[in-house]
This record gives C-alpha cells, structure tokens and sequence, in this order.
C-alpha cells in the first residue's frame, strides 16, 4: 500500500530475513536510522524501536518458531511526519482475542505475552490480517510543542 | 562479544547485592537469554536474597527482558528475600506502568533509596 498523502520524501523498502532475531536486529537499526534522518523524535524512535522488537521477534520466535528455512518480510514506507510497516511471518497465524490480558492480576506474574500490548500503547495504529501472520504498524511523528 | 562476557556487574554493598545492566539495550534475545543467566544465578547459585537491580545504563528494554525480570522476582520471592528495582528512565518506567508491573516490583527512584532499609 502506498501512502495517500503527503508525497514528498518518501522512501519505500522491503526487507526478506531468515527467522533470527539478529537479523531482525538489523533491519531494525536500518528502520530507525530513517527516522532519525527524519528528525523524529526521541521519544518517537523509542516507541517504534520496542515495537519492531517485539513485532520481529513475534514473527521469528511464535510466528516462524525459528525455523531458518521461513522467511520474515518487512515492508514499508516513511517519510517526514509518518511510518508505516508491514511484518509479516509463513506461520498459520493467531487472533489477537485470544491472547490474555497480561495486566489482568492473574496473568501478571507470567513472564511472557506483554509484547503487543506494548506496540499498542507506543504506535498510532496496529492491525492484523484476517490470518493473523502480518502485523500492520504506524507511527505518526509527535509534533507536540513538548516533544522535545 | 562472546556469550560468556558479563551482561551485569554485581557489587556487594553490605548484605544486599546490587546489579548494573551494562547495556544501553536489552532488546537482543541471545543478550537476554544471557542476562536472564546471570541474574538467576545470583539467587540459584550465589544464595543471594537481597537485590538491588540498577537500571541507570538502560535505555531500551522490551517484554521478553521483563519475562526475566518476573522469574527472578518470583525466585526471590521464593527464597524469602527482596527484590528492588531503581534508577530507571522515564521511558522505561512507561513500559512498567503500561504493564501494571510497577505493582508488582517495588521500584525506587535512586540506588541509595533502594538500599535504604532492604
């Protein structure tokens, strides 16, 4: 998908890893560096940065079960006030319903499963496919006059 | 960088032991995994009930480094000791409290405070 406004600046890419998180890693770094050369924010880079995390190691670690013969996509744009990513893993899929809410008391000494609640509250939007094997990502850049 | 390199520097202030995150980020689940080892080995091994995690050199931290974080705890809960947390940046205490672990770490706000009364 291509974004529907705001046209200028804007640089698309695509990224094919094998399932391991340094690899992950990297595409991470590389998706960061174009926000910093954006000038986002620090506060935006940090939010983006512990999604990515947590949305590749969900696609490498639960969707590929790091199986070096999946592949994980990442695709996107970005340009001065907006990114967008798509990650998207070979495994069946899973509904977003049926993971617990892991602030309930009851679930919050378990150790895993806080990954998506955190992408949810540092990005604007986070959506899946009906499948459940792609996480759509977006982050608006905070032009609060706090930013800084 | 191999496996085996410190991921923690651990110092003996009176009877309580403090643990300094080296890393800026513990993001990495190989860095982790290593990380979650030492901590653990500080109650597992060590025998050591009274910890201080300092958290002054961390700027990036995701869920699985606080699935760690939540065993460890459990460990010392276990053997009847106390856990303290301190030192953490703003944006770090944020994924805390959007987790609501902030109830369930006692969390300080500088080293000295944690180790007041512990």
């Amino acid at each position: 998908m291509s974004p529907t406004n705001d046209m200028s600046g804007v640089e698309e890419f695509l990224f094919e890893i094998p399932s391991e998180t340094s690899a992950g890693l990297k595409v991470q770094e590389t998706i960061i560096q174009k926000l910093q050369d954006r000038g986002f924010s620090e506060r935006d880079i940090f939010g983006v940065r512990l999604a990515l995390e947590e949305a590749l190691v969900n696609a490498i670690k639960h969707g590929n079960g790091s199986d070096l013969s999946k592949q994980v996509r990442i695709e996107g744009w970005v340009n001065s006030d907006r990114l967008r990513v798509e990650i998207e893993d070979e495994g069946p899929g899973f509904s977003v319903a049926d993971v617990p809410d892991p602030t309930a008391d009851e679930n919050l000494e378990r150790p895993s499963g806080r990954g998506i609640m955190l992408m949810q509250a540092f990005m604007n939007s986070i959506e899946y496919n009906d499948r459940g094997n792609c996480v759509i990502l977006e982050k608006q850049r905070d032009g609060s006059p706090d930013a800084e | 960088m191999s496996a085996g390199q410190r991921r923690i520097v651990v110092e003996e202030i009176g009877e309580v032991t403090v643990a300094s995150f080296t890393d800026k980020k513990i993001l990495d689940e190989a860095n982790i995994q290593v990380i979650g080892d030492q901590l653990f080995s500080l109650v597992d091994e060590d025998g050591r009930t009274r910890i201080v995690l300092d958290f002054t050199h961390v700027e990036y931290l995701s869920s699985a480094a606080l699935g760690k974080l939540i065993t460890l705890d459990k460990k010392v809960k276990a053997a009847r000791g106390q856990l303290r947390l301190c030192a953490i940046r703003p944006e770090i205490l944020e994924v805390f409290e959007i987790t609501r672990l902030n109830k369930l770490f006692d969390i300080r706000q500088t080293q000295d405070d944690a180790l007041a009364g512990l």
